[in-house]
């Protein structure tokens, strides 16, 4: 339980740093931030417009102090301010609208490629200098080297402009609306095979090499050879005692992925045009829509915060040595 | 004091590490191609951005590469953009490394409540989304290939910072650290003179490492147009095939040979420290011992499970 609570501790101090980090990068523009941001959109927008984005940064005529909770009083109650690429939708909505998507794209792809990642690194371990060992290892650190939006720009070019079997971009078709019929949710399947599948390759090297190393280790172990020679089945015996502990690193190695993962999503999904948040910042970016980016990189921040916080109770469950111990 | 293997002989024994080790061999000779071509091949082409000929034109003779959608040469631009990408490249990946041990060995070495702070600031780092923190700062900032590099740093350090913290811990334990602090050598001297020289290989590979992250995050960030858009590098070729919308056209060459040299590179790069890892990593290096005893002895050490034997 100290452990837990350890660990909340640590992702409230992250999440304040990065709302704190929020706070003062626009003041660390060069020049006067107010002026440089505001001069830029002047005879574009309304003058309520201009005091949204004021509000936003919480530029008032109050310290910098009085700025700061301010600010740290909005974020908290979610509010963000007004985007301004879909001025008047408040960046709260804007984001909303997407993220169901990015959790989609990512979660999917994530769960896909360690899942399979793992097992792969398994019968490599098993089947040690057989084909999939001598094969895939290699195959994938290449195609792991490949920047996900390229490969992503490679399949759309490929599978969806020359072939035709997959669609060009978009998360359903035009002609669909939103409901729970077999006909959209296949659509929907359909419309991100392609985004999923590349990250899904991109990524599926790392667990597999991981997963196969740790493996061989255990693989090796005394408690594994006991196992072997109590009779217990072979299957139960790889998955039930030397998988479980060789998957440790793997769950590690999660969280940091979780970031990088969603950093590739983030990029395929614009390759795709595919409605998630990745999308929105590209076109927070083009238009110079400084409150929908803040907030967007806010809302990622602490989606990542939340799902490391869930892989360490998975990692307490996994390993009772950090029940008790205090490190 | 023992005298340590002074630096010269260590750049043989890497030398010889790329010589005899296949993946290293690989990795060295891409790696070399490039570098050649981003030094030299530029001098064969005028102005990458001048207006050549049709745009979307495919390749052909007089446009080996074809043309982008611009009417720009896809081969002068792939060319420039190497120089512009790989000095990015190399630059961020030493700062990094530089960054990331300043911080780590120091958070190593003091112990306490500096390691304390420290390592709760590369931890908050670790955790932080590095692209959307990277996107952020570099819309803020005006665009230019010091905002890429200063960006790339913030967001890429915490890690090399983690794993050179844990070193130097290891390394402060040690009985030739104790002796020299009991012989009243100052910190820096400490440091610079025992500490530092058993971490060499590491460091290598760390600069290898970040080098890869460096050229990947640069060509992503570009590839948003958070690069400057004017000037010729991987990732704004790739940021112009997006947006002229090349693809939907079918324009492959205007963005394929591009993604295939950030691949090569990057898979240069690894196989380089793949092949340092196998040759100073002592257990790979048992096995190899072992797989060759058992050569000998005429057993095939294919089914073999290597075992790290601690007692050999």
């Amino acid at each position: 339980l100290k452990y837990i609570a350890r660990r909340l501790g640590f992702y409230l101090l992250a999440g304040w740093s990065a709302l704190t980090l929020n706070f003062f990068l626009p003041r660390l523009m060069p020049g006067d931030p107010a002026s440089a941001l505001f001069g830029r959109f002047r005879g574009q927008l309304s003058p309520e417009a201009l005091d949204a984005l004021h509000e936003t940064f919480g530029l008032t005529d109050s310290g910098l102090v009085g700025q700061y909770f301010t600010y740290l009083g909005h974020a908290l109650k979610g509010e963000f301010g007004i985007s301004i690429a879909y001025f008047p939708t408040p960046v709260f909505d804007v984001i909303g609208k997407g993220l169901i998507w990015t959790i989609y794209l990512a979660g999917t792809a994530l769960a896909i490629s360690f899942v399979l990642g793992s097992l792969l690194g398994v019968a490599a371990a098993w089947w040690r200098r057989g084909w999939v060992d001598n094969w895939l290892p290699p195959v994938f650190i290449f195609l792991g080297a490949f920047p996900y939006f390229w490969l992503a720009m490679l399949a759309l070019y490929f599978f969806g402009f020359t072939l035709g079997w997959f669609p060009l971009g978009h998360a359903y078709g035009d002609d669909l609306t939103p409901s729970f019929s077999f006909v959209f949710l296949s659509d929907i399947v359909r419309h991100s095979a392609l985004p999923i599948g590349t990250v899904v390759i991109v990524t599926l090297g790392g667990w597999l090499l991981t997963m196969r190393n740790t493996m061989i280790a255990v693989l090796g172990s005394n408690y594994f050879g006991l196992a072997l020679g109590k009779g217990l089945s072979p299957t139960r015996v790889v998955f039930r005692y030397a998988a479980r502990n060789a998957l440790l690193p793997s769950i590690t190695g999660f969280g940091m992925a979780l970031g990088f993962v969603l950093g590739g999503s983030l990029l395929t999904e614009i390759v795709f045009s595919y409605p998630g948040q990745g999308y929105l910042l590209v076109q927070a970016v083009q238009n110079q829509d400084y409150p929908l980016m803040q907030g967007i990189f806010l809302v990622i921040t602490l989606a990542v915060l939340c799902a490391n916080f869930l892989v360490d109770l998975v990692y307490l469950w996994l390993d009772p040595r950090t029940r008790d111990s205090e490190e | 004091m023992s005298r340590r293997p002074t630096s010269r002989s260590e750049i043989l024994a890497w030398w010889e590490t790329v010589r005899r080790d296949r993946k290293a061999r690989v990795g060295a000779g891409i790696l070399v191609i490039f570098v050649l071509i981003g030094v030299f091949a530029p001098m064969a082409f005028e102005d990458p951005n001048a207006l050549v000929g049709i745009p979307l034109q495919p390749p052909s003779s007089a446009h080996w590469l074809g043309t982008t959608g611009q009417g720009q040469d896809v081969l002068a631009q792939l060319v420039v953009g190497t120089r512009v990408s790989l000095a990015i490249g190399f630059a961020v990946g030493l700062l990094v490394v530089l960054v990331g041990a300043l911080v780590g060995i120091t958070a190593g070495y003091f112990g306490g409540r500096v390691d304390a702070v420290l390592s709760l600031v590369f931890n908050v780092f670790l955790v932080i989304p590095g692209l959307p923190l990277a996107i952020v700062i570099a819309a803020y900032l005006p665009t230019g290939p010091f905002t890429l590099g200063t960006v790339l740093v913030i967001t890429g350090w915490a890690w090399n910072a983690r794993v050179l913290r844990a070193q130097t811990l290891a390394q402060r334990k040690r009985d030739f650290v104790a002796a020299a602090v009991v012989a009243g050598e100052s910190n820096f001297r400490i440091v610079t003179r025992e500490i530092l020289p058993t971490m060499t290989s590491l460091l290598v590979a760390q600069i290898i490492g970040s080098t890869v992250y460096a050229i990947g995050a640069q060509v992503g960030l570009e590839f948003l147009g958070l690069g400057d858009i004017s000037t010729v590098t991987w990732g704004t070729n790739l940021y112009w095939a997006q947006n002229d919308a090349a693809l939907l056209i079918g324009a492959w060459w205007t963005f394929v040979p591009t993604g295939l040299c950030v691949a090569l590179v990057g898979f240069g790069l690894t196989m380089l420290n793949f092949g340092f890892d196998e040759m100073t990593n002592p257990k790979l290096q048992q096995e190899r011992v072992w797989r060759r005893y058992l050569i000998k002895l005429g057993i095939s050490p294919a089914r073999y499970t290597p075992v790290a034997r601690d007692h050999v």
